[in-house]
């Protein structure tokens, strides 16, 4: 048997796979496809204070080996995902972690402030880098000053642990995890999806109807597993790597270039039981290398 | 909403850019409704990498028949897929025609356009063995675009066709064709599928002759259950207008809820 757990100091988890903010829905969605308490842990969708209706559509556009999306977070607001989610998810065995968003720094501690008095929450995702809000919309993650003040606000109140999810539209992602980490932040996520467009040349409109959308999918893998291999080098506080995880292999070039856990996003559309199907080949991997416990995998990149 | 990783091709039949695939399927044969869809992994590798929804236009069965317009890269391969091969496919998905014993010995129309004739085949058989007398319009661009014509003449019902170029039958748009013919007949119900200029059109005729209506609508689909809110359409209920999901919540609406996208009234 192998011990797929990970002890993230602040939150130990039954194995490294994650389902990523807003391919995950509120969860509910895969129980018909999956057990969820089989999951390391869920990231529900984004969550503004009050309801947002979100961005109109066309919202996705495919691109090679990835998709485009300008959801614009819509979403029903902290107080309907108290009344009618949360108790749902109680019945679950796995760490619900909640993705925090806001137009504006103090949104993001209304939303915490008001999530610290329900149960059944084991973190906080600050989604300070959604390329999607509107135009003048906050996107604290492209500068370490914002980044800061937006995670020390929110450490000031939070009562549970605080994963600050960073954007790689950055030119220096180490300084912007640095920071993140000076502010208090207890782990880091990376990344959220990078700013992109395409174009319908019969009607030589955007595809998107916001023109610009987050990219995400296998098509950016191999920048992600970059940063986080640079930033897991410079922090102290564990990654969480995501970007383009489809299988056991990617969510391990993540685990080995320094994640202490991985999220899984744009996998679980294509296929909901995606989640499970990387634990399995994560376990099969471990069996097979004699590796009796994954922890020992984490950050052993060998450079020479 | 089922996962079927191994539904077989167990027969294909094509007209040139249209195709007909039969998966063995059971349970989802089991519970699949008219105007409900299933998601299609067109391939294991990640390009093209998002499912494809397509309605379910048959159940046969233990298996379940969709049709589909071949029109870019998703569906050109899908279309190579030989007999016998398998397919990854969720499903039934989404909320379907609305139907009822009160369509008995009534007349009910069913209007389709282009490929949009995909989900209203199944619908016409179910409301047929519901004991409704049924009139299907069916338009295409050309000859070419009825490929399906045989089939439904065959299987008994009412049919009108049109082409816009006059190779077969009505020479103009279905909706000109079944305007024309309301001044004979007056249905209880329409249900109709199709581009989306023409479903507006039908909208239109329907609430000015007040006759309920019901569309099945596309929308570009990430996952096709509820998980990503990318196939949002704006939609009324009671006095409020919202996006809402259409594989949930649709993908058929009635003509009261719809607001069509802007240019097509
Ligand atoms: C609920 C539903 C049921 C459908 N049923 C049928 C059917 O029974 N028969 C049939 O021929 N077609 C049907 N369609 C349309 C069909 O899904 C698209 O033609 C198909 O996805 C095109 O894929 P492609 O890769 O060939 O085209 P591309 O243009 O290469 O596709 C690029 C992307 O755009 C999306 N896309 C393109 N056109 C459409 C469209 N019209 N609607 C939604 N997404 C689109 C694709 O899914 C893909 O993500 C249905 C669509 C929906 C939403
Ligand atoms: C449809 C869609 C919706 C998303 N919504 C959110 C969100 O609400 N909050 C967030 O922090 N990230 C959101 N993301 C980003 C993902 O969580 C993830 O960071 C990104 O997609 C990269 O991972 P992937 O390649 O595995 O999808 C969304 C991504 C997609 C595709
Ligand atoms: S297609 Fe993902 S929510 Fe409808």
């Amino acid at each position: 048997m192998t011990d797929l757990s990970i002890d993230l100091g602040f939150l130990k988890l039954k194995n490294p796979v994650i389902a990523a903010s807003g391919t995950f829905g509120y969860g509910l969605e895969f129980s018909p496809f999956i057990n969820l308490d089989k999951l390391g842990g869920i990231v529900v969708k984004g969550l503004y204070y009050s309801p947002c209706q979100g961005n109109p559509p066309p919202r996705l556009a495919e691109t090679a080996s990835g998709l485009i999306n300008a959801i614009g977070l819509q979403g029903i607001g902290v107080e309907r995902f108290s009344e009618e989610i949360l108790p749902r998810l109680k019945d679950y065995n796995t760490a619900i972690i909640v993705n925090v968003c806001g137009e504006y720094e103090e949104e993001y501690v209304s939303v915490v402030d008001f999530l610290n008095k329900k149960e059944g929450i084991s973190a906080y995702e600050l989604n300070i880098s959604c390329p999607n809000t509107k135009k003048g919309g906050l996107c604290p993650a492209l500068s370490p000053e914002n980044t800061y003040t937006v995670v020390s606000l929110v450490k000031k109140i939070s009562l549970r642990p605080v994963i600050t999810k960073l954007s790689p539209n950055v030119t220096d992602i180490v300084e912007i995890a640095l920071s993140a980490q000076e502010a208090g932040s207890d782990a880091i996520s990376l990344a959220n999806t990078f700013l992109a467009m395409a174009v319908d040349v019969e009607t030589r409109r955007p595809k998107l109807a916001n023109i610009f959308g987050g990219l995400s999918g296998p098509a950016i893998k191999p920048i992600i597993l970059r940063m986080v291999y640079q930033v897991a080098s410079c922090v102290k506080i564990p990654v969480i790597g995501l970007g383009g995880i489809m299988s056991g292999s990617d969510a391990l070039e993540y685990l080995i270039a320094g994640a202490k856990a991985v999220e899984v996003g744009t996998a679980n559309l294509v296929d909901p039981e995606a989640t499970i199907r990387i634990i399995d080949e994560l376990e099969e991997y471990c069996v097979k290398n004699g590796i009796k416990k994954i922890e020992e995998i984490v950050g052993t990149l060998i450079t020479q | 909403m089922i996962k079927d990783p191994q539904a077989c091709i167990v027969r294909k039949e094509s007209w040139k850019d249209y195709h007909l695939l039969s998966l063995e399927s059971p349970k989802i044969a089991l519970e699949g409704q008219p105007g409900q869809f299933i998601m299609v992994r067109i391939t294991e590798h990640s390009h093209p990498l998002l499912r494809r929804p397509f309605s379910i236009h048959s159940i046969d069965g233990r298996n379940v028949e969709i049709f589909f317009l071949s029109s870019g890269l998703g569906t050109s391969l899908l279309s190579q897929k030989k007999t016998n091969d398998t397919l990854d496919i969720l499903g039934p998905l989404g909320k379907g025609f609305n139907l009822n014993d009160h369509f008995k010995e009534k007349d009910v129309t069913i209007i389709g356009g282009g490929r949009g004739i995909a989900p209203l085949y199944f619908l016409a058989q179910r409301l047929s063995f519901l004991g409704a007398s049924i009139r299907i319009f069916y338009g295409g661009k050309t000859l070419a675009d009825l490929p399906l014509k045989d089939k439904l003449k065959k299987a008994g019902f009412d049919t009108f066709f049109s082409t816009d170029d006059g190779s077969f039958g009505f020479k103009g748009l279905i909706t000109d064709f079944f305007k024309a013919e309301l001044e004979i007949f007056t249905p209880i119900h329409i249900f109709s599928c199709g581009p989306e200029p023409m479903m507006a059109k039908i909208a239109k005729i329907a609430q000015k002759k007040k006759i309920p209506a019901e569309f099945s609508l596309e929308s570009v689909m990430g996952c096709g259950f509820g998980a990503c809110w990318s196939c949002v359409r704006k939609i009324r209920r009671g006095n409020k207008e919202e996006w809402v999901k259409i594989c949930e919540e649709g993908p058929v609406f009635s003509a009261d809820e719809i607001i069509w996208k802007e240019g097509d009234k």
